[in-house]
């Protein structure tokens, strides 16, 4: 028997094409939708790898150090590091803000890191990590920056001796590590006016700065000055040592809260980028309800444009199924070329992206799934158009 | 008297009426006709008179209110015995009726061969035989050079001749074409209606012609006239064609 539906896309090869790609660029959009939501998930679950820890200890009662703020003092690691089953403990501190790079404002996750401890970055592909204590820094490579150029952040300069790949925020901003004590002096330090203001504050206050107790003005000027808080501790538990266990005694008697490395990517997916997700998501479910309306609109029009053909081929005794079955091919064949067009305009374009856009062969597969689904569906329209076709209509009168 | 089995249509009585009560229309009210196999008849009348209606009742497309429809001896319609007497109306079309259209109606995504042959793939033939037969056709009707060739590129004679090719395809006892020379000047509408005699000779088809063109009317050796629902039979000139 004859393909009655390839044959018609055959004779109408152009348009059923030029259709494809439209529907495909759309797809394509579907798609990369997708992949923005993977990239933010796999950049997440990338820098909590790479951090090495098994653990994160934050504030007390906080989701922290990303989902909310958290503040602990930096001489708790020395504490948490003699707990029994913890290995190493390493503080660490993370601030959003903006840089100066090559005099464009870039948006970058500053981590404050001990050189040689754990949070350092997974993969150094240019120069080499941290090892000074100071004014030295590891920039991930999408923040634009060189080894051997000089980044200025805050009050000081920062040479940049190694590049990262893969070290971004949930949110897509690089990261750019920075030895532990600058991070604190960038994060907790003011500026020198704000400084001197608060100085002349602290001398004015009576209680503060009484005649008869010398030293305390200067005393009570130096806590001031002093920035002695990180956002969190990372621990790596000892081999052997289920983390689950250190986090249990760390909640009972340090009044604090740990998470895991299973929790954190749990807070990253259910919490920090939940609203991001919902918003995709929702993205989603447009493009597919207005990919289907396309596909239906344009199957249905080509329906419209055959009635009298579908006529004839009813009154030649062509049997409905067989009529069905040539638009239902003719709307999967559109998806087909579809999902292609857009699963090849996708890969094209997603590096230009300056998020990391992830296109996982799973969400390719469901995608297709869902496409050919869609298209189905959207045959069913044009399916009912054509059996109410009347044969009779083939003859005139 | 003629023999039984000479007979490919044999219509009894057949009326047809579209709606009900006042607004009943009666299109059809009591059609007789017989036609032999291999005979050419003339179905003329004016604009309105019921030629349509009686195609379509023909053609087992409508059905018609009362009355008895025979093709080939066997009947498919009496309404004395609850009315089509054949479940499968699309079957009994695609093999025992043949339709020539007013314009051409092709199929105009297929080939010259595949718009023939389409009609027994339909029925379940082999392709490579339905393909073969359609040839055949194609070579009777003088359209052979054409095979392979997409429709749309056919001149309006050779598509005519093409659809007739394909009504002719499934061996149909009936063939029944609805003014098929309309859009023809006059040279091609006689060389349609010369085709039409050789191939109803030929293949033994009864053919019914449904017309109200002045250049063919006098080709027919039987007329039978339509007006406002009864049908009147009369000797046509049965003239040749050159």
């Amino acid at each position: 028997m004859i393909n009655l539906a390839s044959r018609d896309i055959g004779h109408h090869l152009g348009r059923f094409i030029f259709t494809g790609i439209g529907l495909g660029l759309l797809i394509g959009v579907t798609l990369t939708m997708a992949g923005v939501f993977r990239g933010m998930v796999a950049d997440g679950r990338a820098v909590i790898a790479a951090s090495g820890a098994d653990l994160w200890v934050v504030q007390k009662d906080t989701l922290g150090p990303w989902a909310e703020p958290s503040s602990i003092r930096d001489d708790l690691y020395r504490s948490l590091a003699s707990l029994p089953g913890v290995a190493e403990a390493a503080n660490v501190a993370y601030l959003t803000m903006q840089v100066q790079v090559k005099g464009k404002d870039v948006r970058v996750m500053l981590a404050g890191i001990e050189p040689g401890g754990l949070g350092e970055p997974g993969q150094v592909i240019a120069g080499r990590p941290l090892l000074r204590g100071h004014y030295e820094a590891v920039a991930d490579e999408k923040a634009g920056l060189a080894v051997g150029d000089t980044v200025r952040i805050r009050r000081h300069d920062y040479s940049v001796v190694g590049l990262a790949r893969r070290a971004t925020s949930s949110s897509g901003d690089p990261m750019i590590y920075i030895p532990l004590k600058d991070a604190q002096e960038v994060q907790f330090l003011k500026d020198n006016d704000s400084l001197v203001a608060e100085r002349a504050r602290t001398a004015a206050n009576p209680a503060l700065n009484r005649p008869g107790v010398p030293g305390l003005l200067d005393a009570v000027l130096a806590s001031q000055t002093a920035s002695r808080n990180v956002n969190a501790v990372l621990l790596r538990v000892a081999p052997g040592f289920p983390p689950d266990e250190v986090k249990a005694e760390i909640g009972r008697w340090k009044h604090l809260t740990a998470w895991t490395r299973h929790d954190m990517e749990e807070i990253l997916v259910a919490k920090l980028i939940a609203t991001s997700a919902k918003q995709i998501g929702m993205f989603l479910v447009i493009l597919a309800v207005v990919s289907a309306a396309i596909v239906a609109f344009i199957i249905y029009t080509m329906t419209l444009n055959k009635q009298r053909e579908i006529a004839v081929l009813k009154l030649i005794g062509a049997q409905d199924r067989g009529i069905a079955a040539m638009i239902l091919q003719q709307a999967l064949a559109l998806g087909l070329i579809g999902f292609v067009v857009g699963q090849i305009s996708a890969t094209l374009w997603a590096p230009f992206f300056p998020k990391h856009v992830l296109l996982a062969p799973s969400d390719a597969a469901r995608g297709f799934v869902i496409t050919m689904v869609v298209c189905a569906l959207a045959s069913i329209l044009a399916i009912r158009a054509a059996l109410r076709v009347d044969p009779a209509d083939a003859i005139g009168g | 008297m003629t023999a039984n089995n000479d007979i490919a249509i044999r219509l009894t009585g057949l009326t047809k009426t579209y709606g009900s009560g006042s607004t009943a229309v009666q299109a059809l009210r009591g059609v007789d006709m017989t036609i032999r196999r291999g005979e050419v008849v003339g179905l003329v009348g004016p604009s309105g008179s019921g030629k349509s209606t009686l195609l379509k009742c023909l053609g087992a497309v409508i059905e018609p209110t009362s009355g008895h429809i025979e093709l080939g001896g066997e009947a498919i319609f009496d309404d004395q015995a609850g009315g089509w007497q054949i479940d499968d109306l699309r079957s009994l079309r695609r093999d025992r009726i043949g339709f020539i259209f007013q314009a051409p109606y092709l199929i105009p995504f297929l080939d010259v061969t595949d718009n023939v042959a389409l009609l027994p793939m339909l029925a379940g033939k082999p392709n490579a035989a339905a393909r073969e037969r359609a040839r055949e056709l194609i070579e009777a009707l003088d359209v052979g050079h054409r095979v392979g060739v997409r429709v749309s590129l056919l001149s309006g004679g050779e598509q005519q001749r093409v659809a007739i090719a394909r009504s002719l395809v499934n061996h149909p006892p009936v063939i029944l074409a609805d003014e098929p020379t309309a859009p023809l000047d006059s040279t091609r509408a006689l060389a349609v209606v010369r085709i039409l005699n050789d191939m109803a000779l030929r293949y033994g088809a009864a053919i019914i012609v449904v017309t109200h063109d002045e250049k063919i009317i006098p080709t027919f050796k039987r007329i039978y006239h339509i007006r406002d629902g009864r049908t009147e039979e009369e000797a046509g000139a049965g003239r040749e064609i050159a």
